[in-house]
């Protein structure tokens, strides 16, 4: 702590320190000590083999991958508009359930049993075709009109929208869990390793990939990187700068509903509210990673996943503190704080010139 | 003018009079043969319902969500029981009002609040959940109502420190449920090491520590107490964390979303593939089934011995099946007929009737005789409510699930093997 405020005071040049920084310096330093206090103990005890942490590790790729499909929808939107979409975990709720439907029908059909693969690739085809169309008719109707209004304003409009989407697929289709129907392609294990969780994984970074490929290479992709940089800049040199935003409401859509479609291969379940709680945590990835920064957001996302699996055996088991596992959330937020004291842009922080 | 004056000041004048004459009249002993009708005083107030009101009786009950069965069965209990009264006490219609409580402690405190403030409430079935109850019973103690809960199972909310008296309940308490599962674990299933899982909710981290403290005096060993969030999806870091203590059992008395998770990704860990997985009551509906899929079979459920029930429960059974066209679709139906069957004989021995059928409900007493109640006939078996508002003939038995298809729920899906 001491050194921390030297450092701080040596840092403004000896002048005057921030009393705030002092108390987030030392709010910091105290947790980075306990995570890595805890990070020794657990790891000296040996309580878990090596194995074990390769499982936590991969449980927590397949989770961030997730993660960050979602935070990138937050973190284009960030990028062009500067507002939060915190509808965005309903989006991703809207393509997973709608592709439910779909694969109940397949599943019916016996379709999936027979061509798993192509059952695959319709169910995310449809997912981020419906979550697609969700997100723009969203900024057609919730955001444009308000797009003039201090920041406030479509930030309340966003939750508003949020709560719009979540009751409406309740009031559609029930307040109770609906079942994926199971691949039979992707149970089992792949060099001891569960094969939906390598697809899933592969899945998010071919789909990060993807992204990364139309907004180098195509001329909306270029569109949407001038409005970012931009917007009345772009519009000078005729950049179409609602459409630009559009796509980028469209392809951030896009990957909430592929994301949606992974996560219910892992976890099978799909339920009015179940965006909410992702839609935090990729909220929270895409600050993590810095936001408005796309990488960044998939950054974030891996991290956040990786934290939230490994984080409560490894710093918390070391400690002794016992059902650490319900303190998942916690983790996952002190990372956040600490990301936030230590480096306010996030992990790979905000690089404007290359925003989206 | 002054005419216009002096006409209102006589005829007040006389219209005095005149009262006091009556007055005198009236007030004169034996006056009038038969004495008026009195209506009962209470400490904490007296109900009246006029001729032609309903009694109004709350179901409040987790109704929507995940664990929609849990409540919905419930309800469909009390329905048949005011049924089976003839949809009627005293010649007042009884009527049901049904709320949601969501099976979390903020839907407990909303329909708290709303039900506390209608005045013409005579009592309330519920709650659903444990974690309900903690918050809605105190509510209701301090409006002066009373609740009979069909399925708060937890052992906290009938603890003589911490038991409010609105608060009786017709379900078991989890100190019996705890004890027999530990029981089966240890003797039947030859277990000696033993885990559990919690969700945080009253209920479910209670009935994991009975299991836990009366698997260890069967001589058990307990090798991790581990707890979850009850909207968490990835169990499997937590559960490759029991995995390294390689139980011989897994105990996880949780609700339905979070033990779909937990019963599909225990099969996918490596580590447990030894352990026997053992839920609870909270996991006994064919929506559990369904979230968990092939991976339930097999799976122990800890719950009520609906085969241990008495006489009338296959008529009550027949019953449901015809008004709702399936069979009961969770194990708390009966208890809460017999909820509903035993507020209906507090009412008929606290009830008093006027001559003009204005009905009179004194709270106090209606309190009163509920935990008077005893040798109650139910359905359930026979009880007897002691003075902290356990009122349960317990008869708990552990079944198997035996097929992941929901549609046969419940002879194909689940059976009894334990007692």
């Amino acid at each position: 702590m001491a050194t921390a405020t030297r450092r701080l005071a040596t840092l403004t040049g000896g002048r005057r320190v921030d009393p705030t920084m002092v108390i987030a310096w030392t709010i910091g330093t105290a947790l980075l000590v306990l995570v890595l206090v805890g990070s020794y103990r657990t790891l000296a005890s040996g309580h878990y083999t090596s194995g074990q942490w390769f499982d936590f590790v991969v449980f927590g790729l397949a989770q961030g991958g997730i993660y960050a499909l979602i935070a990138l929808g937050y973190t284009m939107v960030y990028g062009v508009l500067r507002m939060i979409n915190f509808a965005h975990g309903e989006v991703f709720m809207s393509g997973a359930f709608s592709a439910f439907f779909l694969a109940d029908f397949l599943e019916r059909r016996g379709f999936i049993a027979e061509y798993p693969v192509i059952s695959l690739l319709l169910l995310l085809v449809f997912a981020a075709v419906v979550s697609m169309t969700i997100a723009v008719v969203l900024e057609r109707v919730a955001y444009r009109p308000l797009r003039g209004a201090p920041r406030l304003v479509p930030l309340i409009t966003a939750v508003g929208a949020s709560f719009f989407l979540q009751y409406t697929f309740r009031g559609l289709f029930g307040s109770g869990v609906r079942v994926y129907p199971t691949v039979p392609l992707l149970e089992g294990t792949t060099f001891g390793i569960q094969t939906k969780l390598i697809v899933v994984f592969l899945g998010a970074l071919a789909t990060l990939g993807i992204l990364w490929a139309f907004l180098t290479f195509s001329r909306t992709g270029l569109a949407i990187r001038a409005v970012a940089e931009d917007r009345e800049a772009a519009a000078l040199m005729g950049v179409n700068v609602d459409r630009a935003i559009s796509s980028t409401f469209a392809v951030g859509g896009a990957m909430a509903g592929v994301a949606g479609v992974l996560y219910a291969l892992v976890f099978a379940q799909v339920q009015f509210f179940m965006g909410f709680l992702p839609g935090i945590k990729a909220f929270t990835s895409a600050v993590l990673g810095g936001i408005g920064n796309l990488p960044g957001a998939a950054v974030g996302g891996l991290v956040l996943g990786l934290v939230e699996s490994v984080g409560p055996s490894l710093f918390l088991d070391g400690l002794g503190i016992p059902a650490a596992h319900q303190l998942k959330d916690v983790i996952a937020f002190t990372i956040l704080v600490l990301i936030l004291i230590f480096r306010p842009t996030g992990i790979l922080g905000e690089r404007l010139g290359s925003r989206v | 003018m002054g005419a216009r004056r002096f006409l209102p000041r006589s005829l007040i004048l006389s219209l005095t009079l005149v009262l006091g004459i009556a007055c005198q009249q009236l007030g004169a002993p034996g006056a009038t043969p038969t004495p008026a009708f009195q209506p009962p005083q209470d400490e904490i107030g007296v109900l009246e319902i006029k001729p032609g009101e309903p009694i109004i009786l709350a179901g409040a009950l987790v109704i929507a969500g995940p664990d929609a069965a849990l409540g919905t069965d419930s309800m469909r209990g009390i329905e048949i029981a005011i049924d089976d009264l003839g949809g009627q006490l005293f010649g007042h219609p009884i009527e049901l009002i049904k709320e949601d409580t969501g099976c979390n402690p903020e839907g407990g405190q909303a329909a708290a609040t709303k039900l506390a403030a209608n005045p013409k409430l005579v009592a309330i079935i519920g709650t659903s959940c444990s974690s309900e109850a903690r918050v809605l019973a105190p509510v209701i103690n301090d409006a002066g109502l009373v609740m009979v809960s069909p399925s708060n199972t937890a052992p906290d909310l009938t603890d003589p420190a911490k038991h409010v008296e609105a608060y009786l309940r017709t379900a078991y308490n989890d100190k019996v449920q705890g004890k027999v599962a530990a029981e089966f674990a240890f003797n039947v299933l030859n277990a000696r090491t033993g885990a559990t899982i919690h969700d945080g909710s009253i209920y479910s981290e209670q009935l994991a520590n009975v299991f836990a403290d009366e698997f260890k005096k069967l001589g058990g060993q307990v090798v991790a107490l581990e707890a979850i969030g009850p909207d968490d999806t990835d169990m499997r870091p937590v559960l490759t964390r029991i995995a390294t203590q390689q139980p011989d059992v897994l105990y996880y008395p949780i609700f339905t979303k979070a033990g779909g998770f937990v019963t599909r990704q225990a099969k996918e860990v490596r580590g447990l593939e030894n352990t026997t997985l053992m839920g609870a009551d909270g996991l006994f509906s064919p929506d559990f089934i369904e979230a968990a899929g092939d991976a339930a079979v097999g799976l122990y459920l800890s719950g009520p011995d609906l085969t241990a029930f008495e006489r009338g429960y296959p008529d009550f059974v027949a019953k449901y099946e015809r008004k709702y066209g399936e069979k009961p679709i969770s194990v708390f139906h009966a208890h809460a007929y017999d909820a509903t069957m035993m507020l209906a004989e507090a009412l008929k021995k606290v009830a008093v009737q006027a001559p003009d059928g204005t009905l009179y409900i004194p709270r106090k007493a209606l309190r009163r005789a509920l935990y008077e109640t005893k040798n109650f006939q139910g359905l359930t078996g026979t009880l007897t409510c002691d003075q902290y508002g356990d009122c349960a003939d317990p008869k708990i038995a552990i079944f198997q699930v035996v097929s992941a298809d929901a549609a046969g729920w419940p002879d194909q899906v689940i059976k009894k093997i334990y007692p």
